[in-house]
């Protein structure tokens, strides 16, 4: 892959850039992640399927990955990351307007993962929920969403959060990154850490990778996910982003995209013309895969933990089906007085890990069928 | 379908997700699970039992790994249940969740997480609440 | 309150006894009772039996009715009145036909206990005696019946330095006097390492350190103390009965490793009785788990607290020791077809107390105890009798 020049030049020439703008003080008031502690290495899954380790963690940038124990799933993990989210300010639960739980894995396809959230964190009766599904890019939308909500003076916080705990059809390639964990953001407009200075989106009806309803496990179109999909949208999104803003990617101190394996981000980096010091804090599928809704944000998540006052960062996530969200934004002083030691940093989550055999988790998977 | 019990868990969601209980107001004793009226104070204590949030901090009292398990809980033995002393006092039964087997010890701090706790099988709800992890001394 | 005496015993054999329903176990135990205590079937005043779980294990309520029927006496109209207490139903049914004498309402009453738990597979019937427990707070979450006395084993060992070697004993002590009891489930003797070995069903009882399933009925014939001689040369009476409860929880106890709800049931029956402890010469106690056997022996005052893991050794409880327990067999050799249990153990009281216990017997036993637990110790009964 990194050999090849991605040619997307067919799909973009023509478009005319196109922004929202009218963002002010709207942004990141708080945030938290969570990550199970289990791990599986690529090369335990590799010896189930009979194929060599160095082959497969050479070509996808995946060591490990995360694994939910039987009784985490995406509720739990949503929760954990919402109240890591609270623990960090000190705001009544009860001022949280709205949450909206992006993931592919939600633990009922009808029955909201939010209202559970909401429960869980004293936030309910007054509350706007929905559940959403954008492949890996639900969360960026849920983050979307919310800054509309709180610009349009709707709500006074909205809760958007990315999780996911995806499931990937047993010896499939893209058993080695699905994995699981997620993130939660506050949005309002007092005490911002973050602001969000521009966000947009690029948006087409690309089948590169789907569930039909049903169904465990997701199918995919093996190549055709690259340049059509996951190439095209971001760099649509970003360019986009970019020539509205007026900026360049040395503007920017970090940069986050979405990280289906470990090689795709660093080339699309390069393309845009970011350099891989700009990625490094906020590329986790390495150490611990892809965790799909749950990706850009825990991302973004990483780059909060280290980022200081005035420091500028550009995120870019992808969703297949397909789509990419854009966010520009700056850390402002208040993240001087942000308590992110309430809470496990990313870092502390990706450290904290136990190993399980690939028996261990076919069983905590449900790989097996069991009356 | 109908799938019929969800009630009798749904009802009890605020103490499972946020270990609601109440409070004598006579004698200001904490109980958990939130009982109807004070067995000390009783016809005294009746309209006078105020909810409260437990902090989910506490030790543990006694535990056992459990090896042969029921039927929504097999895949996940051997597993510790314990008896766990919350600080405000009252005493409940969970599972220790995040602590290697060899290393739960009687008197140990634990503190509150958000579980999965069983579901009725693939068709029917889920049901969430409180698990214990080894807590931050 | 007048005095109340046991005339009439009867058995079935405790096991997996595939041939046999819940309505035959009954009404077999019933029959020897009857047959044994001299009575006609006419001069039965009321029936009182003890299940726990038919409900469950047979699909099968309304058991008063269903009893007198089985046992043949629809035709006679008596009253039938089953009795619930988890594990202590048959000991509490025995405490409700023992008022109904002593209140003067009957003359004669017949009382059973049975249990049929192998209708159901294995799993189910453990689910089942779960309900013993709090169904909302302790086994929602996890906790099997088993591991509730796991912890009060971690419990006593964290406080009282007891061994596993010690739960063994009991479970070892209880196969040799089994292997004296023909209507024991389990007749072969064990030895330690048997049970330290088997497989681990909640740490730290493994097991054999657990009673089993078990299907079987007892039954006796109670009588007005003034009319036993009518019967019967040598009835035995019943000269205290206590019945407590505790919070069903074992959480919400006061103490982990003290059965409050023993010590109340005990000194009830201990003062009805005006005895102490070291006037009893055996007793039957609920060994649903070694640990349990333990925690008795303790709480009904035969031991120190702290120092139930020791009886066995200092040949206290042991057959030839000073207040033998559980010469039957106990739960753990016997069997534990839940609702009999507490009828059985009486039965063999009675007999020790008649002389009649054959291999098993206890040199002048003149007072017997019976000790019945309900699920964690929610609920407990104590009976005291006394050979006349």
């Amino acid at each position: 892959m990194s050999e090849e020049k991605i040619d997307i030049f067919i799909y973009s020439v023509f478009l005319p850039n196109i922004c929202d703008l009218n963002m002010k003080n709207i942004g990141v008031v708080s945030y938290g992640a969570y990550i199970p502690s289990c791990r599986i290495k690529t090369e335990e899954i590799a010896k189930a399927w009979g194929k060599d380790p160095e082959t497969i963690i050479k070509g996808l940038g995946v060591i490990e990955k995360s694994v939910p124990f039987l009784d985490q799933d995406v509720a739990t993990i949503s929760v954990e990351a919402a109240r890591a989210a609270l623990n960090r300010i000190s705001i009544d639960s009860q001022d949280i307007g709205a949450i909206y739980v992006g993931s592919e894995s939600h633990p009922y396809a009808v029955k909201p993962t939010g209202t559970i959230v909401g429960e869980a964190i004293g936030a309910t009766p007054y509350l706007k929920v929905a559940d959403y599904e954008f492949a890996c890019k639900a969360g960026t939308a849920a983050i979307q969403t919310c800054m509309a909500l709180v610009k349009s003076n709707m709500v006074k916080y909205g809760m958007a959060i990315g999780a996911d705990t995806s499931q990937a059809a047993p010896g499939d390639a893209l058993e080695y990154a699905a994995s699981a964990g997620g993130a939660a953001f506050i949005i309002g407009s007092e005490n911002i850490i973050a602001e969000i200075n521009e966000t947009c989106s690029y948006t087409t009806d690309t089948p590169d990778f789907w569930r039909r309803e049903g169904r465990k496990y997701p199918a995919h179109g093996g190549r055709f996910t690259g340049a059509p999909a996951y190439f095209r949208h971001i760099m649509g999104s970003a360019t986009n982003l970019m020539n509205c803003m007026g900026v360049k990617p040395q503007d920017y101190n970090y940069a986050i995209f979405h990280q289906p394996n470990g090689k795709f981000p660093l080339k699309v980096a390069q393309m845009l013309g970011f350099t891989k010091e700009q990625v490094k804090q906020g590329l986790l599928c390495p150490l611990i895969g892809n965790t799909y809704s749950g990706a850009s944000m825990l991302g973004l998540a990483s780059v909060l933990d280290v980022a200081k006052p005035n420091e500028r960062i550009f995120v870019t996530s992808y969703g297949s089906g397909a789509g990419s969200d854009s966010f520009d934004i700056t850390v402002t002083d208040e993240i001087k007085n942000f308590n992110k030691t309430k809470a496990p940093l990313v870092s502390q989550l990706i450290e904290k890990k136990q190993y399980i055999d690939y028996a261990t988790y076919a069983k905590f998977r449900d790989l097996l069928y069991w009356e | 379908m109908t799938q019929g019990g969800v009630s009798r868990f749904w009802r009890e969601i605020p103490q499972r997700y946020n270990l609601i209980g109440n409070q004598c107001e006579v004698c200001e004793t904490l109980f958990f699970p939130p009982r109807e009226s004070c067995p000390t104070c009783r016809r005294k204590s009746v309209g006078k039992m105020k909810n409260k949030k437990l902090s989910g901090k506490g030790k543990i009292i006694t535990y056992s790994i459990v090896h042969v398990a029921p039927e929504q809980f097999k895949g996940q033995a051997p597993y510790p249940i314990a008896i766990i002393e919350l600080d405000e006092g009252p005493r409940l039964t969970s599972q220790i969740v995040e602590c290697d087997l060899n290393d739960i010890k009687i008197g140990m701090r634990v503190e509150a997480t958000f579980r999965k706790i069983q579901e009725e099988g693939y068709i029917g709800a889920i049901y969430y609440g409180y698990k214990f992890k080894p807590a931050k001394v | 309150m007048r005095d109340v005496s046991v005339i009439g015993i009867g058995l079935t054999k405790f096991g997996e006894l595939w041939d046999k329903s819940f309505r035959q176990l009954i009404s077999e135990a019933g029959a020897k009772a009857i047959i044994d205590s001299g009575i006609i079937g006419k001069e039965i005043d009321a029936l009182y039996v003890g299940s726990m779980s038919a409900g469950r294990f047979v699909g099968q309520e309304h058991v008063g009715a269903l009893v007198a029927d089985a046992s043949g006496f629809s035709h006679l109209h008596i009253p039938a009145i089953r009795v619930e207490s988890a594990c202590a139903s048959g000991g509490l049914a025995i405490r409700q036909a023992y008022l109904s004498v002593a209140s003067g309402m009957n003359d004669i009453v017949v009382v059973g206990g049975v249990e049929k738990m192998t209708d159901v597979y294995g799993e189910e019937a453990t689910n089942i005696l779960a309900t013993a427990s709090d169904q909302e707070w302790e086994a929602f979450f996890g906790a099997t019946f088993p591991s509730l006395y796991a912890m009060i084993a971690a419990r006593h060992m964290h406080e009282y330095g007891t061994t596993r070697e010690q739960l063994a004993q009991v479970a070892v002590k209880n196969h040799s006097n089994g292997a004296l009891n023909p209507n024991a489930q389990f007749q072969k003797p064990i030895n330690i390492e048997t049970v330290l070995k088997s497989s681990m069903v909640a740490d730290p009882l493994t097991l054999m350190d657990c009673s089993p399933v078990s299907d079987g009925a007892a039954a006796l014939v109670l009588c007005a103390a003034d009319k036993a001689k009518n019967y019967k040369d040598k009835p035995i009476k019943i000269i205290g009965s206590g019945q407590a409860s505790d919070t069903l929880a074992l959480h919400a106890r006061n103490k982990i490793c003290t059965f409050e709800s023993t010590l109340y049931a005990a000194k009830m029956a201990y003062k009805q009785a005006k005895l102490e402890p070291k006037d009893i010469d055996l007793a039957e106690v609920h060994d649903c788990f070694t640990i349990a056997e333990i925690l008795a022996i303790e709480d009904l005052g035969f031991v120190e607290k702290g120092e139930g893991g020791k009886a066995i050794k200092n040949k206290i409880t042991t057959i030839d020791g000073q207040i033998p327990i559980n010469t039957s067999g106990g739960l753990k050799a016997k069997g534990h077809p839940v609702g009999a249990t507490g009828v059985g153990q009486i039965a063999e009281i009675v007999e020790q107390l008649r002389g009649d216990a054959g291999k098993r017997q206890v040199k002048d036993a003149k007072i017997g105890l019976a000790h019945n637990i309900g699920g964690s110790g929610a609920s407990c009964t104590v009976h005291i009798l006394e050979a006349m």
